[in-house]
């Protein structure tokens, strides 16, 4: 006689360690086998939309370091180069590099988190997440002395950036760009060939290329699985038509190469920082903006390649001091489409690890 | 650098097969009747020349009178951009076609649009609320929403 099985609805979250955030997957399971999956998310939603609205162009700014609050700077850079495209404002040469740097800088911490936050959900509890917070927190001293703060930086503005760096900041920063590259190699070694990583990582989780694209996935996501698609060199923003560096792509599509693509882009990152350091002019760091700003009626898409993938602002002016609509288009929102192809077929503990390799941050998601 | 294609030469190429289909071409802007959104955006998706296999971004704008859908193309391949849009009439029920089964991309986008500025897109597969709760009144992104 055949034995009768139900198929079982496992809630995970919203509250749970490795859900990184507010996040819930309504998984339905046959046995261990997770056959239907449902992202269900928005309790986080805070409408920054909406307030971006009622407020000045310049003080949009703080509200886009909330929204993913691992990479403010990135956030900050992205809204500003919209804002600047929308009333056709100059940046002066200084600020460009600046700015370039702390994007860079950025990618470097967001990747170290999502790393680190990917093992742990491997498994490799704490342990190498605490080794990636190390040099992190160096990072955040970095932008501790250019802004002030450690999370939401709030450093760029329309036509430049906030202040100059501090004197002490360059050699500070010489100093990291030196290190950083050996701390990566003893990630490598720990990492990149232990056996268990690779065997819980490799061939799970695959996005083929062509389900990747049709889902407009973007970013580490989108180059792990074999699409060369980086914004920094296919539609080159500020100055990185200067810089030399490679677009690392993955071969499968797994969450190995969605491990290995990150650790490789923390490798490019520190070549164009290097580059950026020894080219950066000294002069204004701003250019002559008024605090409030009224762009001529018109629509711009700025976007750029944030640690998670593609940033965009959709800027809608009426010519006001406000935006009449700012839209975000969120990376981590759109890398969660697959999720429910890249897991199904696979057990809850490899659900866990399929979400973690992708690197979402609630806050972009629910916004 | 991604090209922007100017919205009047792919009008004219739309024109070719939907001679009803575009209301209006600027810029790098086009606009096309929300009836024939789903033939337009099928015929960019597939066409060799412009191969529109990437939906960057949807959104949607207020405008009081209609609200006006916002649709960014990339091709990955040609490298280029396009900004497709399209608007529907009427506060109570809006209505515009789903492009889901083009780009699943716009999946997720789509609900969160319908859930904030109040638009249905008809032929969606699960178009419930994505942000906000089950029985939340009203749309928060409409302009007349306080």
């Amino acid at each position: 006689m055949a034995l009768r099985t139900e198929s079982f609805v496992l809630n995970i979250g919203p509250q749970h360690p490795s859900t990184h955030g507010v996040f819930r997957m309504r998984a339905t399971l046959d046995g261990e086998v997770i056959v239907d999956l449902e992202p269900v998310f928005g309790y986080l939603h805070r409408g920054i939309e909406k307030l971006a609205e009622e407020r000045t162009y310049t003080g949009v700014i703080p509200l886009t370091d909330r929204l993913d609050y691992l990479a403010s700077m990135s956030n900050n850079l992205a809204y500003v180069l919209a804002v600047e495209k929308l009333a056709g404002i100059k940046v002066p040469e200084r600020a460009e590099y600046l700015r370039v740097i702390m994007a860079e800088l950025q990618r470097i911490a967001s990747h170290l988190i999502a790393v680190g936050a990917f093992l742990n959900d491997c498994g490799a509890f704490m342990t190498p997440i605490l080794y990636m917070i190390r040099e992190r927190e160096k990072i955040l001293d970095l932008f501790d002395m250019v802004s002030g703060q450690r999370l939401t930086y709030n450093y760029m503005r329309v036509g430049g950036v906030s202040q100059d760096v501090p004197d002490e900041f360059l050699p500070a920063l010489d100093k990291f760009v030196k290190e950083m590259p050996g701390w990566i190699d003893e990630y490598d070694q720990l990492l990149a060939e232990n056996e268990i990583l690779l065997a819980r990582s490799k061939g799970v989780g695959i996005l083929s290329k062509e389900l990747a694209i049709n889902v407009s996935a973007s970013g580490p996501v989108l180059r792990a699985s074999g699409v060369k698609w980086d914004i920094r060199k296919a539609d080159p923003y500020s100055i990185y038509g200067r810089f030399e560096f490679e677009i690392p792509t993955g071969m499968v599509g797994d969450c190995y190469d969605r491990y290995w693509v990150r650790v490789q882009e923390m490798r490019q990152s520190l070549r164009i920082i290097k580059q950026a350091m020894g080219q950066i002019p000294s002069g204004a760091v701003r250019s002559e903006v008024p605090h409030i700003i009224r762009p001529p009626v018109g629509e711009a898409y700025s976007h750029i390649e944030a640690p998670k993938g593609e940033l965009g602002f959709y800027l809608v002016s009426d010519n006001s001091i406000a935006p009449y609509r700012c839209h975000i288009r969120a990376p981590s929102l759109l890398n969660l489409t697959a999720l429910r192809d890249m897991i199904i077929g696979w057990k809850v503990a490899d659900a866990i690890i399929i979400f973690g390799s992708i690197d979402i941050c609630m806050g972009e998601i629910d916004r | 650098m991604t090209i922007p294609l100017s919205g009047w030469e792919v009008a004219k190429q739309i024109a070719k097969r939907f001679p009803d289909a575009v209301s209006e071409a600027y810029g790098y802007f086009v606009l096309v009747k929300s009836e024939s959104l789903f033939e337009v955006a099928q015929y960019l998706k597939s066409s060799p020349e412009f191969d529109f296999d990437y939906l960057t971004n949807i959104t949607a704008v207020d405008y009081y009178d209609y609200f006006e859908a916002i649709y960014q193309l990339t091709s990955l391949k040609h490298n280029h951009s396009l900004v497709l849009k399209t608007r529907c009439y009427g506060r109570d029920n809006p209505t515009l076609p789903s492009i889901v089964r083009l780009w699943r991309g716009a999946d997720f986008q789509e609900r969160e649009i319908h859930d904030l500025m109040g638009t249905t897109f008809k032929g969606h597969p699960n178009l419930k609320p994505i942000v906000l709760w089950q029985g939340f009144k009203g749309h928060p992104l409409r302009k007349d929403y306080l």
